[in-house]
C-alpha cells in the first residue's frame, strides 16, 4: 500500500492550490518539510531568505502582486519568532498569507522542550486565524482551511504550526485522498458569501448620491484586492465623482485621471484633504478611516454624510459612524451601482475640485545641485513611466514615494501601510519579483530601514532577481526626525546615523552592481543607466538632509491645521 | 451604559477561550463576566459574554467577535426575552447564635446551605445578579470568608 507522511501531505496540499513558490528557512522541527522539498523540487520553488522575517516579507509582496497566497516556511522557536513582524504587517494589510511553522513533537509540547514556542499564543492577535495541528488525520482538512481562510472574505495571514512528529506520521496515499472535502466542508462553518448587494440598499446608495452636492469617493485597499480598478474608474466617471485614495489605494485609478485626487491623510495632498473636508457625502470603499488617513476622528469630514462598503462587518461603525453601509465586496456593489442611471455631471463641484487641484500642487520646484528625495522620486516615475512595481520602506521616503511616484497600474504599491514596518521593502521586493519576472521592480528605502533587513541582497543576488535598490540616503532616521522637529522642538534625539556602512561596498560585497549618486546630474545619468539593464543594482542616493514631507496634517489635528510647507513651521 | 448579555457559539478546538479574551484584550474591551461550557452538541461550546456598554459599543463588540473564525453564532440577547441565572457559593462566619438567623434569610432567599462546620456555613445560590448581590449584602453584617461566583449564563425564552 503507498503511503505519504505528513510533510508530503503539506507540499501536495500546497501544489493543489496552485502555490509552488515557497519562502523559508530551515531548521531542526521542519527538517521532514525540508526533506520532502528535496524530492519536490522540479514542482515547488523554495527560496532561501537570509532571515526567517525576510521570508515573511517576500511572502507577503509575492501574495501582494500575484493576487495568490504568500507562502512561508520556519522552524519552531526562534525560526517562529522571527516571522511575527511579518505576520503583524501582513495582519494590518490584509494580505493572504499561510505561514507555516515547525513545532516539536506532541509528546513534548508543553514541556519547555528545545526551540519550544507557543507561536499559536504568540500570534493570535496578529493573524486571522492560527492552528496547532494534533494529530495526522486533521492535518489535510486544517492546512485546506488554513489555504482557504487567507484568501476568503478580508484577506489575511493564518499561521499553522505542525509538529515535527506529526509531519513524519504516515497514512495510507487513499484515505489521504478520500480524505478531501467532506469533513472540510464541514470543519469550515466560516464561509463568506460573495452576494450581490440588496436592492434596496443600492437604492439608498444612489439616492444619498442624487441628494448630494459634493461627493468624494475615497478607495482603500479593499477596492485593489476585489479587483476593481476598471469598476471604480466607470463608477467615478459615470457619477462624476472625484477619488481620493488610501496609500494602500494608490494606482486605482491612473495617476493622470482627472477624477483622481491621488493619496488623503497626514501626508495626503492639500487637494485630496480640502475636497474630503468639503464633501457632503463620503463614499467610502474597501478602506477602514485609519487615523493616518483621518487625523482627528471627530472633525473628520463633519458635514458629510457617509457610505461605508467593506467586506469585514467588524469595520462597519468601528472608528467612523455610517450613514449607510453595505457589507460585502466592492466589487460586486460597484457593478450594482453601474446599473443605475446617472444624473448627468455634476459641474460646480467637479469645477471646485479641479481648482482645488489647481491651487495646491505638490511642490516641484527642484533645481538645487543636491538630490531632493522628492526629484529622486520623480525621476523614477518618469524613467519608468508609472508602470513599476514599487516596494518601499517606511518612513520619509516612503511618504515621498507615495506622492511623487505617478502609480498607473494596480498592485504596483508595495509598502506596509497599517503596521508600518521599517525592513519590509527590501524582502517585499523579492516576492514582487518572483510573482512578476516581467514587470520592473523597484526597492525604494531608507538608510535606515535598508538596514534592517539588508541582508537579503544575498537573496536577490543568488536568484539573480532584477531588482532596482534605490537607497534614499538623508544619514537621518528621517520620519523621527520630522516628527522631532514638528513636537519637540527640534531636539533631535538618536535619529542621526553619523556612521552607516558603505552602501556601495556593501550592496558589493553581495555581488550586486552598486553606485553612489550625490548629484543630480550623476543620478540622472546612473538611473537611466541602471534601467536600461535587465540585472539588479544599488544605488545610494545621497539626499538632502533637512528635507521634510509636506503637507502634513499633525497626528491628531484635523485640516484646518495642515502644514504646506517648511516656513509654516 | 447598560450591561448587555451576548451569547457565543464556538467550534470546540483548542485555545478557543484564549482567543476570546485575547481579542478582549486586543479591542481593549472589559469583560464584566464570562461562563463558558460544553452545548447541547458536544462540538459546540457555548459562552455567555456580559459586557457594560452603550448600544453602539456591544454591536462592535459582537461584531469582532463575529469575526473569530471559530465562532459559529453571536447574538446580543434580548432583555426581554431572555433568563439569566448566576451560581454563587458563600462562606459565612457563623456560630450557635446566629446561625439560626443564617438559615431563615437563606429560606427567604430560597437558598440552600450545603455545609456547616463549627465557625462558618456554606450558602449555595441561584438566580439572577440581583438576587445574587442582594444575599451577598446581607450576609455582609456576619462576615463573609469567601465568595464564589459563575458569572451569568442566559438563555432566551421559548424557540
Ligand atoms: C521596525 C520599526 N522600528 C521603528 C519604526 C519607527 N520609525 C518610523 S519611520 C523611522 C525612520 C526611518 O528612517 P529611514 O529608514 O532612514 O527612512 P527616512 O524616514 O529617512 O526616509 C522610524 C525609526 C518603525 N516604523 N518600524
Amino acid at each position: 500500500m503507498r503511503e505519504i507522511n505528513g510533510a508530503e501531505i503539506i507540499l501536495e496540499i500546497l501544489q493543489e492550490h496552485d502555490l509552488n513558490t515557497v519562502f523559508g528557512y530551515p531548521g531542526g522541527s521542519v527538517l521532514p518539510i525540508y526533506d520532502a522539498l528535496h524530492s519536490y523540487r522540479e514542482k515547488i520553488d523554495h527560496i532561501l531568505t537570509r532571515h526567517e522575517q525576510g521570508a515573511a516579507h517576500a511572502a507577503d509582496g509575492y501574495a501582494r502582486c500575484s493576487g495568490k497566497t504568500g507562502v512561508c516556511i520556519v522552524t519552531s522557536g526562534p525560526g517562529a519568532a522571527n516571522t511575527v513582524s511579518g505576520l503583524m504587517t501582513a495582519y494590518m494589510d490584509s494580505t493572504p498569507m499561510l505561514v507555516i511553522t515547525g513545532q516539536v513533537s506532541v509528546n513534548n509540547l508543553g514541556t519547555d522542550a528545545f526551540q519550544e514556542l507557543d507561536i499559536t499564543g504568540v500570534t493570535d492577535s496578529i493573524t486571522k486565524h492560527n492552528y496547532l495541528v494534533r494529530s495526522i488525520e486533521e492535518l489535510s482538512d486544517l492546512l485546506r482551511e488554513a489555504i482557504y481562510l487567507t484568501e476568503n472574505g478580508r484577506p489575511g495571514p493564518v499561521l499553522i504550526d505542525i509538529p515535527k512528529d506529526i509531519q513524519t506520521s504516515k497514512m495510507s496515499y487513499d484515505n489521504f485522498q478520500n480524505s478531501c472535502s467532506s469533513e472540510y466542508n464541514t470543519v469550515s462553518e466560516y464561509k463568506y458569501i460573495y452576494e450581490k448587494p440588496k436592492k434596496n440598499e443600492t437604492d439608498e446608495f444612489i439616492e444619498m448620491i442624487r441628494k448630494s452636492k459634493r461627493p468624494v469617493i475615497l478607495a482603500g485597499n479593499g477596492v485593489m484586492k476585489s479587483n476593481s480598478s476598471k469598476e471604480l474608474r466607470k463608477f467615478s466617471k459615470k457619477f462624476d465623482i472625484p477619488v481620493a485614495t488610501t496609500l494602500l489605494g494608490l494606482g486605482i485609478l491612473p495617476a493622470e485621471d482627472r477624477y483622481n485626487l491621488h493619496m488623503l491623510g497626514m501626508h495626503g495632498t492639500a487637494y485630496a484633504n480640502y475636497a474630503a473636508d468639503e464633501a457632503d457625502l463620503i463614499i467610502a470603499l474597501g478602506m477602514r478611516f485609519d487615523n493616518r488617513v483621518t487625523g482627528n476622528i471627530h472633525r473628520f469630514c463633519k458635514d458629510a454624510k457617509i457610505i461605508h462598503v467593506d467586506i469585514d462587518e467588524a469595520e462597519i461603525d468601528k472608528n467612523k459612524r455610517a450613514d449607510l453601509h453595505i457589507v460585502g465586496d466592492v466589487n460586486l456593489v460597484l457593478k450594482a451601482l453601474l446599473k443605475y442611471k446617472a444624473e448627468g455631471e455634476n459641474k460646480v463641484w467637479m469645477n471646485r475640485v479641479m481648482e482645488l487641484k489647481k491651487k495646491y500642487p505638490l511642490d516641484r520646484n527642484f533645481s538645487t545641485d543636491y538630490i531632493l528625495p522628492q526629484y529622486l522620486i520623480s525621476k523614477i516615475s518618469e524613467l519608468t513611466k508609472g508602470e513599476a512595481i514599487v516596494c518601499t520602506d517606511v518612513g520619509q521616503h516612503q511618504m515621498w514615494t507615495a506622492q511623487y511616484y505617478n502609480f498607473n497600474r494596480i498592485n504596483s504599491i508595495i509598502t506596509s501601510g497599517g503596521a508600518g514596518t521599517m525592513g519590509f521593502g527590501l524582502p517585499a521586493a523579492i516576492g514582487a519579483k518572483l510573482a512578476n519576472p516581467n514587470r520592473e521592480v523597484i526597492a525604494i528605502l531608507g538608510d535606515g530601514g535598508f538596514q534592517m533587513n539588508s541582508q537579503e541582497l544575498m537573496t536577490i543576488s543568488e536568484y539573480k532577481l532584477d531588482i532596482k535598490i534605490i537607497i534614499v540616503n538623508n544619514s537621518f532616521l528621517g520620519m523621527v526626525k520630522q516628527l522631532q522637529e514638528v513636537f519637540y522642538e527640534k531636539r533631535h534625539s538618536f535619529v542621526k546615523l553619523e556612521k552607516n556602512p558603505d552602501f556601495v561596498m556593501l550592496g558589493r560585497a553581495y555581488g550586486i552592481d552598486s553606485y553612489l549618486a550625490e548629484t543630480p546630474v550623476e543620478l540622472d545619468k546612473l538611473l537611466g543607466e541602471i534601467f536600461s539593464k535587465k540585472r539588479s543594482a544599488l544605488v545610494n542616493c545621497i539626499v538632502s538632509k533637512e528635507e521634510n514631507v509636506f503637507p502634513m496634517i499633525p497626528g491628531g489635528k484635523s485640516v484646518d491645521e495642515m502644514i504646506m510647507s517648511k516656513e509654516e513651521l | 451604559m447598560k450591561k448587555y448579555q451576548i451569547l457565543v457559539i464556538m467550534r470546540n478546538r483548542p485555545g478557543i477561550l484564549s482567543k476570546v479574551s485575547g481579542l478582549f484584550s486586543k479591542r481593549g474591551f472589559n469583560i464584566d463576566g464570562i461562563t463558558c461550557g460544553v452545548s447541547e452538541k458536544k462540538e459546540h461550546f457555548r459562552m455567555t459574554i456580559t459586557v457594560i456598554g452603550d448600544e453602539s459599543f456591544v454591536e462592535q463588540v459582537k461584531r469582532q467577535v463575529a469575526k473569530l473564525i471559530d465562532v459559529v453564532k453571536v447574538q446580543i440577547l434580548d432583555e426581554k426575552k431572555v433568563v439569566k441565572r448566576e451560581l454563587a457559593l458563600i462562606k459565612v462566619k457563623s456560630d450557635s447564635e446566629n446561625r439560626l438567623e443564617i438559615i431563615k434569610i437563606v429560606e427567604i432567599y430560597r437558598a440552600k446551605i450545603i455545609d456547616i462546620s463549627h465557625e462558618a456555613l456554606i450558602i449555595e445560590l441561584t438566580g439572577d445578579s440581583n438576587k445574587v448581590e442582594g444575599l451577598i449584602g446581607v450576609m455582609d453584617k456576619f462576615g463573609i470568608l469567601e465568595s464564589a461566583r459563575t458569572g451569568i449564563s442566559a438563555m432566551h425564552r421559548g424557540i
